[in-house]
């Protein structure tokens, strides 16, 4: 009786089998590590503005606190973007033809805003409030990283949920004085940022909620 | 399969296998019927009207997609429709399969060996009905996978709390095991089929046959690993029903929120699961020529579970009738009420007279032993159970414990449509099981039968098939 299958069929079987199995380790740890890497979570991504505006420049150079511009970020949920005025006490009178600064002074003119991409987005189902984090001692770094180093704004975290979750489970290394929130690389006293933070949150009842209609309501 | 394969035939064994056969003669009779020379009208029809079956199947799921459960008859406080209560049912009749295999062949019955491969077939592709329910269930089905614990971004587990989990690694589990345990009984038997076929069709046998030769070697180790197997599938007999009845008896809803549940669960999956074998062995043994090897005695003893499970079944209606009444909580009462002599009380008279009443007729030797009643009976009882689960998920959701929790449920098109889809689409793979793949596991039934029948003229040469 004629054999059924070459000699080869079991190189074929193995090769099938172990090259399924391989495939399938190969599968889950690649998709596994692309999800987590900036590629897919938008880390450091920099959109398109208006205005080629640096961070940079207006806060390590010039000097200017958050509050300069961002007004209403201890107040309300959103951090708020500065009105053209805003700009304009300035480059009313520094650049004041620069052809890059022309939407800018567009906007003044028409009352129409300058049309900016938000960095830093959220999906639409989470409910985020910028006061609360503040009022916590939540640095503004700590969520868009060091925007004194950003010549042009990238987002300055994963914002993947699981990202979220680690810190309202463990926010001891993030916590600050209310008044150093938007300090810029802001060390705590000590050196010991997580037993610096746990006195800080011990002092100030902060307990960040986890369960899931704290952020989708 | 016995612990002991090289004992000769006992004669209890075989008393199992009528017509004299020897182990020649049974592998041609039951590859016979998988593998007619020509593909017989009848077959080809039932597969036609099947498979238009599993087209309506394949657009009631689509349209779901597309629209979400809201085309369903389902609405607050009646969340849960017929598409749960078939759920139920499905996974029920997926029960038998590894009763028979499992449970019967460490209790070394002989009389399995006939139908455990049909059995088990039926199982996996109930089990795969029953599988799309709770996903088509969801609400966002494009995110079924949320279910399983993976390294997901989230920072989040899946709610291990909820019994929709549970389902989920209960039914994934005992699925994978089925089809295991299918699969390694059906290895030798891939080889018969390969060696008596040519061409491509031995090409496709022989790679599922994984290069079996019938080797003592082979052997050993299949046994050894059939018998873990059987030991493993086991507890999955009971585990798996028990989770399902979980998702009813963790909720708090009168009629439902009782420690009864999981047994009365298990036996009514054994139960519709026999009813079930016996419906499709009684018309597939006559249709497929299997009578030598599928016996009145077969019958009898699966009618003999049935009757044992039913009354199990029996005693769970008589304790949640006793336990409403019992708790003398109101809302409790009154599901007892409406069960007895209220609004639900048709459908509920209706499910003991088809499911205690139909049991009642098996005490009957002579009705274990006439097909066509038996049949009846378990048609019947396919219906009952149905209804019972109908009972079960409905007959509660509509009687919360307040009057703004008391609604009504009317099944809609696509309730049916979906239900009758997961009807066909069973039975066209069961069509399919029976066209190629050996029905009967041949390699056990050698076990049962002598070597050469006694007075033969000199044998042939001996079949290319392998023999043990």
């Amino acid at each position: 009786m004629p054999q059924t299958f070459a000699k080869n069929a079991n190189i074929w079987a193995r090769l099938i089998l172990w090259g399924g199995l391989g495939g399938l380790i190969i599968y889950t740890t690649t998709s596994w590590a692309v999800f987590q890497s900036s590629w897919a979570t938008g880390e450091d991504r920099v959109l398109e503005q208006p205005v080629p505006f640096s961070h940079e420049h207006h806060v390590a150079g010039v000097g200017l606190d958050c509050r300069y511009c961002h007004t209403t970020f201890e107040t309300s949920r959103f951090a708020g973007l500065p009105p053209s005025e805003t700009c304009l006490h300035c480059h009313a009178h520094l650049y004041p033809d620069a052809p890059y600064l022309a939407p800018v002074r567009d906007s003044f003119r028409t009352g129409e805003p300058v049309a900016w991409q938000r960095v830093n987005d959220l999906p639409d189902f989470v409910y985020f409030d910028h006061s609360a984090h503040v009022a916590a001692g939540v640095g503004c770094e700590t969520c868009h990283g060091r925007v004194d180093r950003m010549p042009l704004m990238a987002q300055g975290a994963p914002l993947t949920m699981a990202w979220c979750v680690d810190c309202h489970e463990a926010p001891w290394a993030h916590l600050r004085p209310p008044d150093a929130v938007t300090e810029m690389g802001w060390t705590a006293p000590g050196g010991d940022a997580v037993a610096y933070g746990r006195r800080l949150a011990a002092e100030r009842g902060i307990a960040p909620d986890t369960s899931c209609s704290t952020c989708h309501r | 399969m016995s612990a002991a394969r090289d004992d000769l035939p006992r004669d209890d064994d075989a008393r199992w296998v009528r017509g004299g056969h020897d182990m020649g003669s049974v592998t041609d009779l039951v590859a016979g019927a998988v593998a007619p020379a020509r593909t017989r009208k009848s077959w080809l029809l039932m597969l036609l009207v099947t498979f238009a079956g599993v087209g309506v199947l394949f657009v009631s799921v689509l349209w779901l997609f597309s629209e979400y459960v809201g085309i369903w008859g389902i609405e607050i406080p009646v969340a849960w429709g017929i598409a749960i209560a078939s759920f139920v049912w499905w996974i029920g009749i997926g029960h038998a399969g590894t009763l028979i295999s499992a449970v019967l062949l460490l209790a070394k019955q002989p009389w399995r060996r006939s139908i455990n491969r049909f059995a088990e077939a039926m199982t996996l592709f109930a089990v795969a009905c029953a599988g799309l329910y709770p996903i088509l269930h969801l609400g966002r089905p494009e995110h079924f996978y949320w279910l399983v614990p993976y390294p997901s971004t989230y920072g989040a587990w899946p709610q291990f709390g909820s019994p929709l989990v549970w389902d989920l690694f209960a039914i994934s589990t005992y699925l994978t095991v089925s089809l295991l345990f299918w699969y390694l009984g059906l290895i030798p038997d891939l080889a018969t089929m390969r060696d008596r076929a040519t061409g491509l069709k031995a090409k496709v046998y022989g790679v599922f046959a994984l290069g079996w030769r019938g080797d003592a070697r082979h052997w050993a180790r299949h046994q050894r690993g059939y018998l873990m197997l059987g030991g493993l599938a086991t507890p999955l007999v009971v585990s798996v029903h028990t989770v399902v009845s979980f998702d009813f008896a963790v909720a708090q809803l009168p009629g439902w929120h009782m420690t009864m549940f999981p047994p009365y669960f298990v036996a009514g999956a054994i139960y519709s699961g026999f009813a079930m074998v016996l419906t499709l062995v009684i018309p597939a043994r006559r249709w497929l020529r299997l009578t030598d090897v599928i016996t009145d005695d077969h019958l009898d003893a699966a009618a003999k579970l049935m009757l044992a499970s039913g009354l199990i079944v029996a005693y769970g209606y008589a304790s949640e009738i006793f336990f409403g009444w019992y708790s003398g909580d109101p809302s409790e009462l009154s599901l007892v009420h409406s069960h007895l002599a209220g609004h639900s009380a048709p459908l509920f008279w209706t499910v003991v007279t088809l499911n205690v009443g139909s049991a009642m007729f098996l005490w009957s030797r002579r009705v274990r032993r006439s097909v066509v009643p038996l049949f009846v009976l378990t048609l019947l009882i396919n219906v009952g159970m149905w209804l019972e689960r109908y009972l079960i998920v409905i007959g509660s959701l509509e009687h919360g414990f307040l009057p703004s929790t008391k609604g009504e449920y009317t099944a809609t098109f696509w309730d049916w449509s979906t239900f009758l889809g997961t009807l066909a689409f069973f039975g066209f793979l069961m069509l399919l099981f029976v066209r190629f793949v050996p029905a009967v596991a041949m390699a056990e039934l050698r076990e049962m039968v002598p070597p050469r029948r006694a007075l033969r003229p000199p044998p042939p040469p001996a079949g290319p098939e392998v023999t043990p």
